[in-house]
């Protein structure tokens, strides 16, 4: 993991607190988001830790795509939107005029609902954020980096006859696996992912899942899913949203098997969704 | 009664039948409304091309005389000067006119008839012969055969477009004279150079359209190198930077509203603006390209923003989501994904800008320019404008160079309408 070592982006806060598996990675406090006059996210409080896989589930439209995308400001994007309350990575405030949007970016990576790879070439593709965040001394550099980045996202044994190929002209499953070798080439230290299987077929999606699993052993993960299964399968931690409120948090288990609201317990036996 | 019973309403119900029958009649009306708008579509360009390229044809070749010339010194150069101010000035006429008399030996003493016949013979054969000899000093005291340029009522009658007699405005005995050298092959039609290589003329069969090619050209290396880099830049920053707010409203509602002005208008802003504010040089192609730089300004910015939020969002939200910055986002994303539609929408603009004539008469690029502009501050005309020229001369010879002109600029469009469409096959990209 020569790689990680690289990466500019261990802040000192992180370093102090010297996070192990249970401890808080990112954590917001009553976090709203307005569209504008729609509340559509209300008072969300909500802990992600680090080296987890944060499972956020609930019915269309409850939020938790909105929510997902407070956690790197990608709601910035969007016209009309007002994001309030505090949100944290490794204790800093990520709406502080002083931290730049770009970093923050670079440190929480995004991985899409529709696969989006660039129309360059696979190469360019995933070297593409090291380019612009200047993470490759050298040419050499930034080969170690593409090619680690497609082998952790098990993708390297599939296209590496043909990096220089428009990744466009990949399978789904093989695009989103590019997105997530494009996402980890910037060594993030959470990656976003939202409903990052719905477009995609079963071996694909288990294919994924996989990779999922073993990126958690060196990423924080957030996944947005609609699929319970996918939920269960996973995570460790799951939040369940409804209408723009956060249920129940707790263990992937636990709010499978013993749900204590509910609501929750409707939304996972599919008695409404 | 959520399930249609297929049988019943397929064969069984009769009005169901007769409903069916009535929708596919319907639907084959339509189709027919499509086919025959098309196809008058397509019987006025065939009219509009046959009628242009009939009557422009023929403006492609000139007719020319073949005359026996020598070089007469004596005539040339009578005191020995060698020098160019001599051979330059002398009369190259009498040349001509020592050829007619060799052709037709009793012209020798009959004056009158001599002037008459070697009307026929165009000016343009003096300078010709005056440039061969300053080229070649060495063919003086030689004699050739040289094909020479006829006058345009003698080219009018050896192409037929006019009457075989004194309407033409040629004498019956020049009439006849020619036709005697038609008899034995020293008339015939060769391409028509100087159509390509002379600006404006008072003769017709010395009119050529390369002074409105350059001006329309230098016109056009303006408009483009102003108005691309100014709408795409425009168009970036409204589409990719700009809030929308009511002052963005604003200007979006005014660039959709330039876009419908008579192209006129902005000819009279030029003039006012550019020639009594700033001073500018009269007729030149440098004001007549700022004024086309107006006019497809906003033609440009409405096509490269609809070309840019045509780039899908998510190419956007894929960069921003890896930490790119917005300009970085816009520079190495979305703009050259949307590079196509704008280069596209460009070429259709300067397509447009190259065929515009009102803004130009404005601004005075519609006056008589013999010499080719050597820079853009030179007085000029323009393609179109020259083509209102021509249209406006009285000379019969004019009725074929006008088509030929047109044909000339309707290919400058054919060439850039192309270029459009090969750049959008070329760099469009599927996603």
């Amino acid at each position: 993991m020569s790689m990680m070592s690289e990466a500019p982006s261990s802040s000192p806060v992180s370093a102090a607190l010297n996070l192990g598996d249970d401890e808080v990675k990112m954590r917001t406090t009553d976090a709203n988001v307005y569209y504008g006059d729609k509340h559509a996210l209300k008072g969300i409080t909500l802990d992600i830790r680090s080296h987890q896989v944060t499972a956020l589930i609930g019915p269309s439209g409850c939020g938790k795509s909105t929510f997902l995308r407070c956690l790197n400001r990608m709601n910035d994007l969007i016209e009309g939107a007002r994001v309030t309350g505090q949100i944290l990575l490794d204790g800093r405030d990520i709406y502080d005029p002083d931290l730049d949007v770009v970093h923050l970016r670079a440190r929480v990576g995004m991985v899409f609902q529709k696969p989006n790879p660039f129309p360059k070439s696979i190469y360019d593709n995933v070297a593409y954020g090291p380019r612009i965040h200047g993470l490759a001394r050298s040419g050499a550099d930034l080969d170690e980096i593409v090619i680690g980045s497609l082998e952790r996202a098990g993708l390297y044994g599939e296209v590496k006859d043909r990096l220089s190929e428009p990744g466009t002209g990949l399978s789904g499953g093989q695009q989103q696996r590019l997105c997530i070798a494009r996402a980890i080439a910037v060594s993030p230290e959470v990656i976003l992912m939202d409903e990052p299987c719905s477009a995609l077929d079963p071996i694909a999606t288990a294919k994924v899942e996989e990779l999922i699993d073993d990126l958690r052993q060196n990423y924080t993960i957030v996944i947005v899913t609609h699929s319970m299964q996918q939920a269960a399968r996973v995570s460790q931690r799951t939040a369940f949203f409804h209408l723009g409120e956060l249920i129940e948090l707790g263990a992937t288990e636990k709010i499978f098997t013993n749900p204590q609201e509910k609501l929750t317990q409707g939304y996972i036996t599919g008695r409404f969704g | 009664m959520t399930e249609p019973n297929l049988s019943r309403s397929a064969g069984g119900n009769a009005a169901a039948v007769r409903r069916l029958q009535r929708r596919y009649r319907a639907e084959r009306r339509f189709r027919l409304y499509g086919i025959a708008a098309i196809a008058s579509a397509l019987l006025f360009l065939a009219v509009l091309l046959v009628t242009i390229v009939v009557h422009g044809a023929s403006a492609f070749v000139e007719t020319r005389l073949l005359l026996p010339i020598s070089f007469d010194a004596a005539t040339l150069d009578p005191d020995r000067a060698h020098d160019k101010a001599t051979l330059s000035g002398a009369d190259y006429r009498a040349l001509v006119n020592q050829g007619l008399v060799t052709l037709f030996p009793e012209l020798a003493d009959d004056r009158a008839l001599r002037r008459d016949l070697s009307r026929a013979v165009s000016q343009g054969a003096d300078s010709e012969l005056r440039r061969m000899v300053l080229d070649q000093p060495a063919l003086i005291g030689t004699t050739r055969e040289i094909w020479l340029p006829v006058s345009a009522p003698a080219d009018q009658l050896f192409k037929g477009k006019v009457p075989h007699n004194s309407d033409s405005g040629l004498s019956d005995a020049t009439i006849a004279r020619l036709d005697a050298l038609q008899s034995v092959g020293k008339l015939r039609l060769s391409f028509n150079r100087y159509l390509f290589t002379a600006g404006d003329s008072r003769q017709p069969e010395l009119a050529g359209l390369l002074g409105a090619i350059v001006g329309s050209f230098y016109a056009l290396i303006i408009t483009i190198g102003l108005s691309f880099p100014l709408g795409v830049a425009a168009a970036v920053y409204l589409e990719e930077f700009a809030d929308k707010n009511r002052f963005t409203d604003l200007i979006e509602v005014n660039i959709n509203n330039l876009a419908a002005v008579p192209s006129i208008v902005f000819g009279l802003l030029a003039l006012e603006i550019f020639l009594n504010v700033l001073g500018l040089p009269r007729s030149a192609p440098l004001v007549g390209g700022l004024a086309l730089t107006l006019v497809s300004l906003p033609t440009i910015i409405i096509s490269a923003r609809v070309a840019l939020k045509a780039v899908p969002p998510w190419i956007r939200e894929a960069a921003q989501g890896l930490g790119a910055s917005r300009q970085q986002m816009v520079l190495h994303h979305v703009l050259p994904l949307a590079m196509p539609g704008i280069l596209t929408g460009t070429i259709i603009a300067m397509a447009r800008a190259i065929g515009e004539s009102a803004p130009l008469l404005m601004i005075g690029m519609v006056a008589f320019v013999v010499d080719i502009p050597a820079t853009p501050l030179d007085p000029a005309t323009a393609l179109p404008v020259q083509i209102y020229l021509w249209a406006a001369s009285p000379e019969r010879a004019f009725v074929e160079r006008t088509s030929a002109a047109i044909i000339v600029l309707l290919a400058c469009l054919v060439v850039m309408n192309a270029t459009a469409i090969y750049l959008r096959k070329k760099f469009e990209r599927r996603w």
